[in-house]
């Protein structure tokens, strides 16, 4: 009765250090996000101001969005939008084409990754560059992200070493000291930086994301720590972000209580480095926002999942949820690990992706580190409720529901059954402990005692 | 104080003495504690492997069968915090309203809050590791979440720092989940028994002699792990150490 995850963690769980270092590096950045938290008397206040704010926009998402797009237009900002993925690649690569632009920079964006941009534009001869420096990392050894905010931090730096010299990067750089260690981080890094800004240089355009945009003023703000999305903006003269519709927040003091929360939760720092304020193009240049929807609006109309739209992708559940720091992001099958990706894979598309639903202990440690306060466990609880409707529920837990249902409803039958249940201690261990017993893969099976309580009752009962 | 107690079926089946336990203490306390015999099961497991459907009549007869208490009390958090949170939304469908949700406690938080209990006749001389189950510290509040920025309590320490002769310890990250979650630990066997095996070494870097808990359930799952592994440690509920020579 294993689901596509179980397997996946299963092989990954083969690896004991890999796995135990995945887990301590991880909870590190949960217990740095504890500590910012503490450092704030009034982090559960921001908490549910975030969720307040969040909910207020999503239910009035369309006036906000006409409020933005004409802010945006007034600021000299084009304002494309986009019904899906398939609309939105068109978009991009007409603005690309229509300038004639060979290379792009981006820095880090989740809904590219989403609707699968840069295959779209790699195939029609684009060169694309990511230079936030995990996601160009995993850009180089063709990998995907197995986490929103630190993509790349299950690879090794030997890993990126080797790749970094079997592409010839160090070749590209003239004046680096050559470091004992062949794997320096500080010589990799720097070799990373000369080898990006050489693309930051040479790009016709640059892209990015946007953690949040601004209704009051039309103002894109990107959050980075590698200043990368402002080299992608200040050297090309063509500005592309590409932001989903629920990024909306109403104005700036709205702003204020994310961009408190956001970096807080994400890694543990007070702020990223840089957050920028993007209103408008630069002198001589193009500022192009496309809007995307792809699902987010008949997410609205889902009264069981209308929260995730609430979600700013900070990751601190995949962070404290004990399941993902066990199995890492390739075990799920959406690009989005962890709870908020269970949920969001199963918006996609729940036939392809409810083999994450098992991936929770229902533990609920991501329901309270949530800055937005996101029900993602009782939503997960929720999807496993829907599976049976749509064709996906596991005949063999039916079946055992089934047939606890058909015990517990029948008073007689159970106690019955607790009185015969000492002879199954009585049955051969190899066949109570075998691979036929799931239970008994993890666990030495259970004794029974002579009697239940049930049993027990009736002597408590006459003694007192 | 009419009291209905509620054992769940897995402590029923495995851990009868845990109910003995409970009955003991509360009966030691004064009150006037009464088993109904046709109870079951509060119909979690189903629910969590996504048959809430098949749940929904149990959830009818829970509230029927304890129609007639003041509290229903469990030594089991997990369980009561089902019947608290999930049966009037099941009931919901129905058209019914559930009684049984603003009145059936867990042990700990019956004693703590609401009997507001202040001495105990119990001695355990040992040290103990609590083990702060998931659905006792996020859905009852036996404790403060160690993700919120709130003032820390732990009820289940309060009532076992009343025990004499006990030393009391918490496990680094005292409240990471053991990894049973019901049908979870069928179905995600590797991460399940992994989690298991982290949690147990965790309390077990206490140097306790035993780990406690309000939960069966966890420890029944970690006992489980412990004896594959070969891992020396005892397991006992609280109500076990709380009802200590009655």
């Amino acid at each position: 009765m294993s689901t596509s995850h179980a397997k996946q963690a299963e092989a990954y769980l083969q690896n004991d250090a890999v796995a135990t270092r995945h887990d301590a590096t991880f909870y590190g950045v949960r217990q740095k996000r504890d500590k910012m938290a503490q450092a704030l008397p009034e982090w559960e206040q921001l908490r549910d101001a975030a969720s307040q704010i969040k909910k207020h926009t999503v239910t009035h998402l369309a006036d906000y969005l006409e409020q933005f797009a004409a802010r945006a237009e007034a600021n000299g900002v084009h304002v494309h939008w986009a019904k899906d993925a398939d609309e939105y690649n068109a978009i991009v690569l007409d603005i690309l084409s229509s300038h004639g632009v060979k290379k792009v920079v981006k820095s880090k964006s989740m809904l590219t990754e989403e609707c699968h941009l840069n295959q779209h534009l790699e195939a029609q001869g684009i060169d694309v560059v990511e230079t936030d420096l995990g996601e160009r990392i995993l850009q180089l050894m063709h990998l995907a992200p197995s986490h929103i905010v630190m993509p790349a931090l299950h690879v090794h730096r030997e890993e990126i070493g080797d790749c970094f010299r079997r592409l010839g990067l160090m070749d590209e750089v003239k004046d680096v000291p050559v470091p004992e260690d062949p794997n320096d981080p500080t010589c990799l890094t720097y070799v990373a930086r000369m080898h990006l800004r050489r693309q930051f240089a040479e790009a016709g355009a640059g892209m990015t994301g946007a953690n949040f945009g601004v209704a009051e003023t039309g103002d894109v703000v990107v959050c980075t720590n590698e200043g990368n999305a402002d080299m992608s903006t200040s050297i090309p003269c063509l500005h592309i972000v590409s932001m989903g519709i629920e990024k909306l927040v109403p104005d700036l003091s709205s702003l204020a209580v994310f961009q408190r929360l956001l970096a807080r939760c994400g890694t543990g720092q007070e702020t990223t480095v840089y957050t920028s304020h993007f209103r408008g193009p630069r002198p001589g240049g193009e500022m192009h926002i496309v809007l995307v929807d792809n699902g987010r609006s008949t997410i609205l109309a889902d009264s069981e999942h209308w929260q995730t739209l609430k979600c700013m992708r900070c990751g601190a559940c995949m962070n404290t949820c004990p399941v993902y720091r066990r199995s890492a992001g390739y075990s799920y099958s959406y690009f989005i690990p962890g709870p908020i990706g269970i949920n969001l894979g199963m918006l996609r598309d729940a036939a392809a992706h409810s083999g994450n639903v098992s991936a929770c202990s229902l533990c609920m440690s991501c329901d309270q580190v949530c800055p937005v306060q996101v029900d993602l466990s009782q939503q997960i609880y929720r999807w496993r409720q829907r599976l049976e409707a749509i064709g996906q529920a596991n005949a063999m837990k039916k079946l055992m529901s089934q047939g606890m249902t058909i015990l517990f409803n029948h008073p007689a039958l159970y106690t019955a059954t607790l009185r015969l249940s000492p002879a199954a201690n009585w049955l051969p261990s190899a066949l109570m402990n075998s691979a036929l017993n799931p239970w008994a893969r993890g666990h030495q099976m259970m004794k029974f005692p002579k009697k239940s309580f049930h049993a027990l009752w009736n002597e408590l009962s006459k003694k007192s | 104080m009419k009291i209905g107690l509620f054992i769940p079926c897995y402590v029923d089946a495995l851990y009868p003495e845990v109910g003995v336990s409970t009955f003991k203490l509360l009966r030691s306390l004064g009150l006037d504690v009464d088993y109904p015999e046709k109870q079951t099961c509060c119909g979690q497991p189903m629910g969590n492997a996504g048959f809430e459907r098949m749940a929904e009549p149990l959830a009818e007869k829970f509230d029927t069968l304890f129609s007639g208490y003041d509290y229903v009390v469990a030594p089991s958090a997990s369980c009561a915090a089902y019947v608290r949170f999930f049966h009037p939304n099941m009931m919901e469908k129905a058209g019914h309203t559930c009684q049984a949700a603003g009145k059936t406690m867990d042990l700990v938080e019956f004693l703590h809050d609401v009997l507001q209990v202040k001495s105990l006749p119990a001695r355990f001389p040992h040290r103990v590791s609590v083990h702060n189950s998931c659905h006792g510290v996020r859905e009852l509040g036996l404790s403060s979440p160690s993700e919120r920025n709130v003032p820390r309590f732990n009820k289940i320490i309060d009532l076992l720092r009343l025990v004499k002769g006990i030393e009391v310890m918490e496990p680094e990250r005292p409240d990471e989940c053991c990894g049973f979650g019901g049908m979870f630990a069928v179905e995600e066997t590797a991460v399940s028994a992994r989690m298991g095996l982290d949690k147990l070494r965790r309390h077990m870097a206490t140097g306790a002699e035993y780990i406690t808990g309000p939960d069966s359930s966890c420890l029944m799952h970690m006992q489980g792990v412990a004896r594959k592994q070969g891992l020396d440690i005892k397991f006992i509920h609280v109500a076990q150490i709380l009802s200590s020579g009655l």
